[in-house]
């Protein structure tokens, strides 16, 4: 009795990054057979009809506020503030998307945003799956204690680092320097455990047969291991891409040069009221918004089944 | 082994790798030092970027530093606990405004984490429906908020909820009028108790403090500018949460609910005894990572009201940021890290505790025995 009721509680994270790692898709649904008890027809209908309502109508709430978004950034200001609901701007005005242009720091702040974006991807993938497969194939004394230690590193917040973090990159002349940026965004302790556990999905022996044949450990790692790794290393791009490109506290706590200011850290002066000219500015900040979405948007719909299907791909802080 | 090999200072006899054959051997010659140095990046940056700055930010929290300089020079002095004290006692506005942000954040939580679990379940349970059209554009619609940045969601969520805004427009609709959403510091049960004519508190609750806000600011709920942002954070963290619960669902036997609905139990019951028991990893993870995440809110806020109307929307992890950076007292800032640092430890071990395994109490197994042998046990 005891044991169906009571299933074991797993550990939060680990759970989350070994679900990452599930590649099987989803079991296509099952049909049950045929119920015992038959409801009547038509309260079979009505059910389903109730729940495409509450789906749809799910749907529309979670969607329109985007839909909103777009159509209110091509409104003129005064129509923004008169006509909030509308779906179709009365008259069209690209007005917004000009001054964001061209008399703002707006193409400055992607360009630093994609270089940094860029950056830390590449880094963190190559960190991360080397510190990966260290930790699930190689045996060298204290691999426990480094392990330990990046769980225990999981578990510290992140908005309890943000004045430590300035303190050291200030300590260390990194302050206003991409550097300061980026360096300490190469490393994510969630990003090496989902690797880790990867690596040890693989099969030992087609690296034994590599081993034999006299290849050295990076060569082993570089042209054996990493090549099969490529579903765990899409999700660790997906996580550090969007990780690092809404990237907001730490920018702002690494940088205060507007030369390195980033998208999040832009749009949110804009916000902030720092605006460009008098009145609420609707048009444009939303407008502001949706071009700093469409990247990460891109990346959802392309890898979207990966997303979908690996948990922790999603979480986000 | 190289000097690679070394373990890092504070390692202490490290444990022996779990192989079977002795390291530095054979075949496995030289992993030892590739182990290390495949290794070493992620450990350096993890350490000189965590727990250094950890160990600096402690000796700042117990030290006079004003921001100039470095921390670490001669003229910054040992106060003790001089800052934890000013942020928990003594009255003056450092304690006040860690009160309020405590109680912002406090009533945030208590709002944030039940709503988005049970919305993202809910959601999760409707689309892992066995027959449904239409699956793929359900979730990818539900999951979408969750990609877009903190910052790029504020600003909808500033548009959507002014003055002219789109809620009001369809509060409207409706007859109603709709408050000036962003800048309404009123606590949301101050304005219920308002609609029941009370308008003053009483006084018994404006008298004594604690951390230096009174007993009636502590009981009004969040205010009417905080709403806003915990109807954003459940319409951002639905989808990813939803995403874990429909995970664990796809791992239930369907075998079980079966057997549920041959012994006659109805979609209700069939939910709350044999779906919902199955997920409480799930459940767990889901309130876990909820609680912590609801504890750190600190983007939607520098972006959209900076603690503001009347610091109703202040939190622990803003409050931080805005004493060290725009009020040069880091020590207190340092301190207010600190402490919510064990706030989010403590909360997460008591969930821990609340939700651990235990046995079933007798009352439970009672409701699930049958008619029979339930009173057979009441004569024993």
């Amino acid at each position: 009795m005891t044991d169906q009721l009571s299933s074991g509680a797993g550990d939060d994270v680990r759970e989350l990054a070994l679900a990452a790692m599930s590649k099987t898709p989803p079991a296509p649904p099952q049909l049950l057979h045929t119920p015992v008890r038959r409801r009547s027809p038509w309260r079979a209908i009505t059910g389903r009809t109730l729940l495409y309502v509450l789906l749809i109508a799910l749907a529309a709430v979670y969607i329109y506020p985007f839909l909103i978004q777009i159509s209110t950034s091509f409104k003129t200001e005064p129509e923004a503030a008169l006509n909030p609901l509308s779906l179709i701007p009365q008259t069209w005005s690209v007005a917004a998307y000009e001054k964001l242009f061209q008399r703002s720091d707006f193409p400055l702040w992607f360009a630093n945003s994609t270089f940094v974006t860029l950056c830390v991807t590449v880094g963190r993938v190559f960190f991360v799956s080397l510190a990966g497969y260290a930790l699930a194939r190689l045996h060298f004394r204290g691999r426990a204690f480094v392990f330990a230690l990046i769980v225990a590193v999981m578990a510290v917040p992140t908005v309890v680092l943000l004045i430590p973090k300035f303190l050291v990159i200030n300590q260390l002349g990194m302050y206003n320097s991409y550097t300061g940026m980026i360096l300490p965004l190469l490393a994510d302790a969630g990003s090496v455990f989902i690797m880790k556990n990867f690596f040890e999905s693989v099969p030992v022996s087609v690296e034994e047969q590599a081993r034999v044949d006299g290849a050295g450990s990076f060569r082993i790692f570089w042209s054996v291991v990493l090549p099969m790794a490529r579903p765990a290393l899409i999700t660790i791009i997906i996580l550090s891409f969007q990780g690092s490109w809404n990237e907001l506290a730490h920018f702002i706590i690494s940088a205060s040069d507007p030369a390195l200011t980033t998208l999040t850290k832009g749009v949110a002066s804009l916000a902030r009221g720092a605006g460009l000219g008098s009145g609420t500015q609707y048009p444009l900040k939303l407008a502001a918004a949706i071009i700093m979405t469409i990247p990460v948007a891109i990346v959802f719909f392309v890898f979207q089944r990966r997303i979908m299907n690996s948990s922790a791909g999603a979480v986000k802080e | 082994m190289s000097a690679l090999a070394a373990p890092p200072a504070g390692a202490t006899a490290p444990k022996p790798s779990p192989s079977r054959r002795r390291p530095g051997s054979g075949i496995r010659r030289g992993e030892g030092a590739a182990g290390w140095l495949f290794t070493l990046p992620v450990i350096l940056i993890l350490a000189v970027f965590l727990l250094v700055p950890v160990l600096m930010a402690l000796w700042v929290s117990f030290s006079d530093w004003n921001g100039r300089g470095s921390p670490l020079s001669s003229g910054v002095h040992f106060v003790g606990l001089q800052n934890y004290a000013a942020t928990t006692t003594g009255g003056g506005l450092a304690e006040r405004n860690f009160g309020l942000a405590l109680r912002n954040n406090a009533w945030y939580v208590v709002f944030v984490v039940p709503l988005q679990t049970a919305l993202s379940l809910f959601l999760a349970v409707l689309v892992s429906r066995q027959v449904l059209r239409g699956r793929g554009f359900f979730r990818t619609a539900y999951y979408f908020p969750s990609v877009t940045s903190s910052v790029a969601i504020t600003v909808l969520w500033l548009f959507l909820f002014s003055a002219s805004g789109v809620v009001n427009a369809i509060i409207a609709w409706f007859g109603g009028n709709g408050p000036n959403w962003f800048s309404d510091p009123r606590g949301l049960w101050a304005v219920v108790a308002g609609w029941f004519g009370m308008t003053t508190p009483p006084a018994w609750l404006t008298q004594g403090d604690f951390l230096g806000v009174s007993p009636w600011e502590w009981i009004q709920g969040p205010s009417i500018a905080m709403s806003a942002f915990i109807l954003m954070a459940v319409f951002t963290t639905s989808g990813t949460f939803m995403l874990v619960f429909m995970a664990a669902i796809q791992n239930i036997d369907p075998a079980l609910a079966e057997a549920g609905m041959i012994d006659g139990a109805n979609g209700w019951q069939r939910f709350w005894r044999i779906t919902l028991p199955q997920l409480r990893p799930a459940l767990f993870t889901v309130l876990t990572l909820g609680l912590i995440g609801c504890w750190q809110v600190f983007d939607a806020i520098y972006t959209g009201t900076q603690g503001d109307p009347g610091k109703t929307t202040l939190t622990p992890a803003y409050l931080s940021y805005q004493a060290s950076f725009n009020d040069n007292q880091w020590g207190i800032g340092a301190a207010i890290a600190f402490i919510l640092f064990v706030i989010i430890i403590v909360f997460t071990l008591f969930q821990r505790w609340v939700l651990r395994d235990r046995p079933v109490s007798q009352r439970r197994i009672r409701a699930y025995q049958p008619k029979a042998a339930r009173q057979n046990g009441a004569t024993r």
